[in-house]
């Protein structure tokens, strides 16, 4: 395989561009390992299509021909019962009202930390850093308990919560993600900031930018691509939350979707089939991740990665 | 202290006079954007995180108010360690969790972002298939759980011919098979995200290095050995903190299947069960979500410590 790595490089690959006679002919061990990685993907790919192929077919014929087999009808009666009895929309709502909220304000928050720490010098950045970046990676259980305590004892306005706590509201899920979600986006975007040059902000502090100005209007928009990384990113987390929704909102009807669902299954889901129609509606949103917003996920991933 | 890129001695005396150039706005301004941040995080994660240390020591349902709060001393911790039925296949199958994680998704991943990091032909076809778990939501991988392993409706059972009445296999209700179920869909996400990191890591290393060691006689294994597993360094501790995080972390998938019981306990279902379930007991929850907490800063405290100091020497 020592050879394969000098083959790969960009002179040969050329010369192999020239010759098509050349480019077909595959080292035995490099065939190998596509047919290696064929199969792993192919393992790999198998329950999503299982789901898909699921949720295409009736119960009826599932249950005569078993899940296993070619026939029968295919047709989106299961995606249409999922999403008119179990009323998917409700919580698809549900989700956008916590999700983006949640979104925008950690990143807003997160980047004004980071401007703090990274592009001035004070003796307590450090000590912000990790407070920040360690209450992220702390696991959300191990906090939950005096938590829970703490938003059923806050009050809040009754236009802001039903309960008129922050427990069992919209407001605390959101609160709570912004908190927890902070932690990791001010740890990328210092990194991010600090190689934004000085030269930068220092020549708008002499034409008397205040810090603010320096901030809103010099280093935010330099920080455009890791702001949207970390958009992509972060949406999928708050989107895919499971546990703060099922501890912190009580009432199933105001639950995100990724959270309802478990609700759902048994009352309102009998089958597989429907199961599977209903866990492909949900997978919709981060799918769109996964097909459009790849790179970015990503390299938010790789941000707060590549310097750790 | 100087986290900016200035060297040393020339960082000293503009600091200085910069920090004379602050006006009072300017002051207020940097005051409020660290501040209120800096103090979400505080008030709502590291305040819980201490005062479940502290709810600990104390037996309270939480009902009537702080008045109903009696000390306990370590009884929580006596009770959990000697009588609480659920502690002991809790904490083993976290740490099988944990063990499995390592065993498994780990070198896997490594495997594979090294095979996919070779110029190869529909390398971005395999790294996409490979990642698409990770943006699936980890309850969404509970309920694909349920649609592979299902007994009678599932993919594995249908496709080995097990799904009939008289040779079933009970993958999610026998106690003793269903955590192999779950880590299976467990590591099926998992390897992909450590893929990706490595992938990221692998970018990073200089591949004129790995055609030198090639050009000098090195064999593939020997290159990987001697020139890129050093290289990885950085992003090693960050797959050992992510696996063990996510290890610690482990609750959708087997709260979407039974609620974490039945085979499934983990320390995190066992945490939730006792301060959402009908008797609510916040101290003995606490002492449970505490031995999780100490598990997990061992591993966060040095991670986040040593990234930082290293971050200031450069």
């Amino acid at each position: 395989m020592t050879a394969a790595t000098v083959t790969g490089s960009p002179t040969t690959a050329d010369a192999a561009a020239s010759a098509p006679g050349r480019r077909r002919r595959l080292r035995p061990a490099r065939a190998f390992l596509h047919a290696f990685l064929i199969a792993t993907c192919v393992v790999w790919i198998a329950p999503v299509l299982y789901a898909l192929y699921t949720s295409l077919r009736p119960y009826a014929d599932t249950a005569k021909d078993g899940y296993v087999s070619v026939g029968g009808h295919y047709n989106l009666g299961n995606f249409a019962n999922a999403w008119n009895e179990a009323d998917l929309p409700l919580y698809f709502k549900n989700s956008a009202i916590i999700t983006i909220p949640a979104l925008l304000i950690t990143l807003w928050l997160a980047s004004m930390a980071a401007f703090v720490v990274a592009r001035h010098s004070f003796k307590f950045n450090l000590l912000m850093l990790m407070i920040f970046t360690a209450g992220n990676l702390l696991p959300q259980q191990a906090i939950i308990t005096p938590l829970y305590k703490l938003y059923i004892t806050i009050p809040l306005p009754s236009w802001l919560s039903d309960s008129g706590h922050l427990d069992d509201s919209f407001f605390g899920l959101i609160l709570i993600h912004v908190a927890f979600q902070t932690g990791f986006c001010v740890f990328v975007l210092s990194n991010f900031m600090r190689t934004v040059p000085t030269e930068i902000t220092e020549a708008a502090r002499v034409d008397g930018a205040s810090e603010w100005r320096q901030y809103w209007q010099v280093v935010l928009p330099l920080c455009r691509p890791a702001l949207a990384a970390l958009a992509t990113l972060e949406f999928t987390w708050i989107y895919n939350d499971f546990f703060w929704a099922t501890v912190l909102m009580q009432t199933g009807s105001n639950r995100p979707i990724t959270a309802a669902l478990n609700n759902l299954t048994g009352q309102f889901f009998t089958d597989n089939n429907l199961i599977a129609a209903a866990s492909m509606i949900v997978a919709i949103p981060t799918l769109v991740v996964f097909f459009a917003l790849q790179k970015q996920f990503v390299s938010g991933l790789t941000l707060g990665a590549n310097k750790g | 202290m100087a986290a900016t890129t200035l060297s040393q001695p020339a960082a000293r005396p503009r600091t200085r006079r910069r920090l004379k150039r602050y006006t009072k706005l300017d002051r207020a301004a940097l005051t409020l954007m660290g501040g209120v941040p800096l103090l979400l995080s505080l008030a709502f994660v590291w305040l819980p995180a201490l005062a479940t240390v502290a709810l600990s020591f104390f037996n309270w349902t939480g009902i009537g108010g702080f008045s109903d709060m009696k000390a306990a001393g370590l009884e929580n911790y006596r009770i959990i360690f000697t009588i609480y039925p659920e502690f002991p296949p809790a904490i083993e199958h976290n740490l099988l969790w944990l063990v499995v994680f390592f065993v498994i998704p780990a070198p896997f991943g490594l495997f594979l972002a090294h095979q996919l990091n070779k110029r190869l032909r529909g390398s971005r076809i395999y790294q996409s298939i490979l990642f698409l778990p990770v943006v699936l939501s980890l309850a969404l991988v509970g309920f694909m759980t349920e649609l592979v392993f299902s007994p009678t409706q599932g993919l594995v059972n249908n496709l080995t011919g097990h799904a009939g009445q008289n040779n079933l296999i009970d993958w999610l209700g026998d106690p003793s098979l269903n955590i192999w179920a779950v880590l299976i869909m467990a590591c099926w996400r998992q390897t992909g995200y450590v893929m990706i990191l490595f992938l990221a890591g692998l970018k990073s290393v200089d591949p004129s290095l790995q055609e030198a060691a090639s050009l000098d006689g090195a064999n593939e294994w020997q290159s990987f050995r001697h020139v890129v597993w050093p290289a990885l360094r950085p992003i090693n501790i960050v797959v050992v903190v992510v696996t063990v995080i996510e290890s610690l972390r482990a609750f959708d998938i087997v709260y979407i299947i039974n609620q974490g019981t039945n085979g499934l306990e983990l320390l995190s279902t066992l945490i939730t069960a006792n301060i959402i379930g009908e008797t609510s007991r916040i101290g003995f929850g606490s002492a449970l979500a505490t031995i999780l907490l100490v598990i997990s800063l061992v591993f966060v405290l040095p991670y986040v410590y040593t990234t930082f100091r290293k971050d200031t020497r450069s």
